[in-house]
């Protein structure tokens, strides 16, 4: 079992001619992801990639050829939200947007069209998502994860990765590993990964990593001591960041005293949830709790 | 991106919300002119100096001063243009004054301050307002939460009517005309100026009845940028860190911040990690430094040369993941950096990712002073160990 991608999945590319889309589209397939086709607005008939997978204009000429679950999406940020518009029109199960640099406006509207649909959205801004040694969706490399107990969750890319990767040298492996973007504004929160954790046996415990910005972390560590029956290890950067300095992401700036590392930090504590001290210990705390 | 008050009033302007007049200058040479230009326009004998600076409590500062004469305003604008402003925001370095606001001076009955923002965790837009307006919004809010209204604004129809009229029953501004459209068209600029904030500290009532912008603070989103050529012409190169603004022009992510260990690390999460276990090994950062997602030879020199330049750097610890990029490649870019720049502080390099094996080997066997190191944890206590 895995969370919200597996071997079976139906991926399709939306930007698959773009230098990106066409080069990750390629670390796909040899992870073994199974991407049917891909889409690039005018572009309709080309074939690309050495499996020649068939480029359409639109998510909806590739409807009519090809059964698809889930779209990442690889194109420039100021036509981005409208990509992911195009996937919500089309009922489109999982949607994962790697672009970075999406207008905030533009993804408040995406999110109160995404909130009255099906769909589920990982990102803007993000690694996407990999099941070990099945399918990934988006960048993260592949050769780090093998399969195992734990499912990872996180607001920045390679802290993504770090996680995977001390997780799987202690013994443990992976479940999936879900990078939920740096924006203000994203698809999917901490909780709405939590929940699918939480109904998948394979995964036996939990690394939440978080960062300076926003309340998400709190949320969920409230979500997490009232709900969650597996054990959680959570990670927050930016304990030395300055207030009021955005630290990469558009969303890792503090404005009030709750989106401290420290306030952050405090809250999982008290709710039960137990928090490395560096990025270094994500591992081994892991290790100690389920190992 | 921030702008200036008087480019704010100018977006204001744009929207039809009444805004306190006056024209800008940035040499001596014109004030008695613009003095005399600002009185006879706005029909006022006295007006108002202000400093034009990215940064709050520039009336405490001494950057704003009400000038009841033509003679007081001209000591007024010599002494501020070209002053160096210190506020509770600028640090205690302060801020050249390169650029003077000279404003008509208006009647003030009262004073109220209001803000647009959006709030992350309910995905709304929402109205901050406070009949305390004049003054440091924080201590308000510390002080006095009670007085700090807020209404949000979300999608559902109505939604922004209804909080303007809560925001005009809980000033009690129900008496003067035109207010609803004036906070609907403050909405209007916000939503369509694509800005991250909007605040008017203060917005007044005049002796005349009316409600007009006094000052303007307005922050725009950079990613829409794309879509305000005309506010993109406002970003003022001088408001930034020097060193800050080079990073920019490389395509580099940094921050300068007060330690001696410098960071360069690829992607944002990972800088911040770095950052603190430097700190919780003993050590104080020098920098944030995201060099993105592919870390090659030319990141990798643009990166030292930038931390380089903050001469209170004594070592340098480079942490990599390489996931697409391979790690052999990072390890000889740094060895080729290190060699172009002739560097004499103390390296620490962590590679990790496809073949972090063959990197480290690559590392120890350069005939370059390199410190190599396999986790983060013994890289950075290497970091900081090495020069105390």
């Amino acid at each position: 079992m895995s969370i919200l991608l597996n071997k079976n999945t139906n991926i399709l590319v939306q930007g698959i001619t773009g230098s990106e889309g066409s080069f990750h589209t390629e670390q796909m397939i040899e992870y073994g992801s199974k991407v049917v086709c891909g889409v690039t607005p005018g572009k309709g008939g080309q074939k690309v990639t050495m499996k020649e997978l068939p480029v359409f204009n639109s998510i909806h000429d590739a409807k009519k050829e090809f059964q698809i679950d889930a779209t990442v999406i690889f194109v420039p940020p100021r036509f981005a939200a409208k990509a992911i518009m195009e996937a919500i029109q089309e009922n489109i199960e999982l949607i994962v947007c790697i672009s970075e640099g999406i207008p905030i406006r533009d993804m408040v509207t995406v999110k109160n069209m995404l909130d009255k649909s099906a769909s589920t959205l990982i990102g803007p801004n993000c690694p996407g998502v990999i099941t070990a040694e099945e399918s990934k969706i988006g960048i993260t490399p592949g050769f780090i994860c093998k399969k195992g107990s734990v499912g990872i969750l996180s607001r920045s890319g390679t802290l993504t990765y770090e996680a995977i990767d001390q997780v799987v040298n202690v013994g443990l492996g992976i479940t999936t590993a879900v990078g939920i973007g740096g924006d203000p504004v994203i698809g999917s929160s901490m909780i709405d990964i939590l929940k699918h954790f939480q109904n998948d046996d394979d995964t036996k415990g939990i690394v939440m990593i978080g960062e300076i910005g926003g309340n998400m972390e709190n949320d969920a560590a409230r979500w997490v001591k009232e709900n969650l029956n597996k054990p959680v290890v959570s990670f927050i950067a930016g304990q030395t960041a300055p207030k009021g300095k955005r630290m990469g992401h558009a969303g890792a700036i503090i404005s009030e005293g709750s989106e401290t590392a420290e306030a952050k930090i405090k809250i999982l504590k008290e709710c039960g949830i137990s928090v490395a001290n560096t990025v270094s210990e994500i591992g081994i705390t892991m290790k100690s709790l389920i190992g | 991106m921030k702008i200036h008050e008087y480019q704010a009033k100018e977006v204001l302007k744009k929207f039809n919300v009444p805004i306190q007049e006056g024209y800008v200058i940035d040499s001596s040479k014109d004030i008695d002119n613009t003095i005399k230009k600002v009185q006879a326009d706005f029909h006022t004998e006295s007006v108002i100096v202000k400093a034009q600076i990215h940064a709050g409590g520039r009336g405490k500062g001494g950057g704003v001063k009400y000038c009841p004469t033509f003679e007081d305003a001209q000591n007024a604008a010599n002494t501020i243009l070209g002053m160096n402003l210190i506020t509770h925001q600028t640090g205690p370095e302060g801020k050249m004054v390169n650029k003077i606001l000279i404003t008509e001076a208006l009647d003030i009955e009262k004073e109220y301050y209001f803000a647009i923002t959006f709030d992350r965790s309910k995905n709304s837009d929402v109205f901050i307002v406070s009949s305390e307006g004049g003054v440091d919004i924080e201590e308000v809010a510390e002080n006095n939460p009670e007085k700090i209204i807020k209404a949000w604004i979300d999608d559902s129809t109505n939604s922004l009517d209804n909080a303007v009229k809560e925001i005009i029953t809980s000033l009690s501004l129900e008496k003067f005309q035109n207010v609803e459209e004036m906070f609907k068209n403050l909405y209007k600029c916000y939503l369509e100026s694509d800005c991250s904030l909007l605040e008017v500290n203060p917005l007044v009532s005049t002796t005349d009845q009316e409600i007009i912008a006094l000052d303007a603070k307005v922050d725009i989103d950079s990613n829409a940028l794309f879509r305000h050529p005309e506010i993109a012409t406002y970003h003022d190169k001088s408001e930034e860190d020097p060193l800050e603004l080079k990073a920019t022009e490389y395509g580099l992510n940094y921050i300068k911040l007060d330690g001696n260990v410098g960071c360069m690390v690829n992607g944002a999460g990972l800088a911040m990690a770095t950052m603190d276990i430097v700190k919780y090994c003993g050590g104080e950062p020098a920098n944030f430094l995201d060099v993105g997602g592919a870390a090659n030879v030319e990141t990798i020199k643009n990166g030292f040369k930038i931390i380089l330049s903050d001469k209170n750097v004594k070592s340098i610890l480079i942490n990599i993941f390489g996931g697409i990029v391979r790690c052999d490649r990072v390890a000889n870019g740094v060895i080729e950096a290190v060699k172009e720049l002739e560097l004499d502080v103390v390296v620490v390099v962590r590679l990790q990712g496809t073949n972090a094996k063959l990197a480290k080997k690559i590392l120890d066997e350069s005939d370059i002073k390199l410190i190599s190191a396999e986790t983060i944890d013994e890289a950075a206590k290497k970091a900081v160990e090495m020069i105390k």
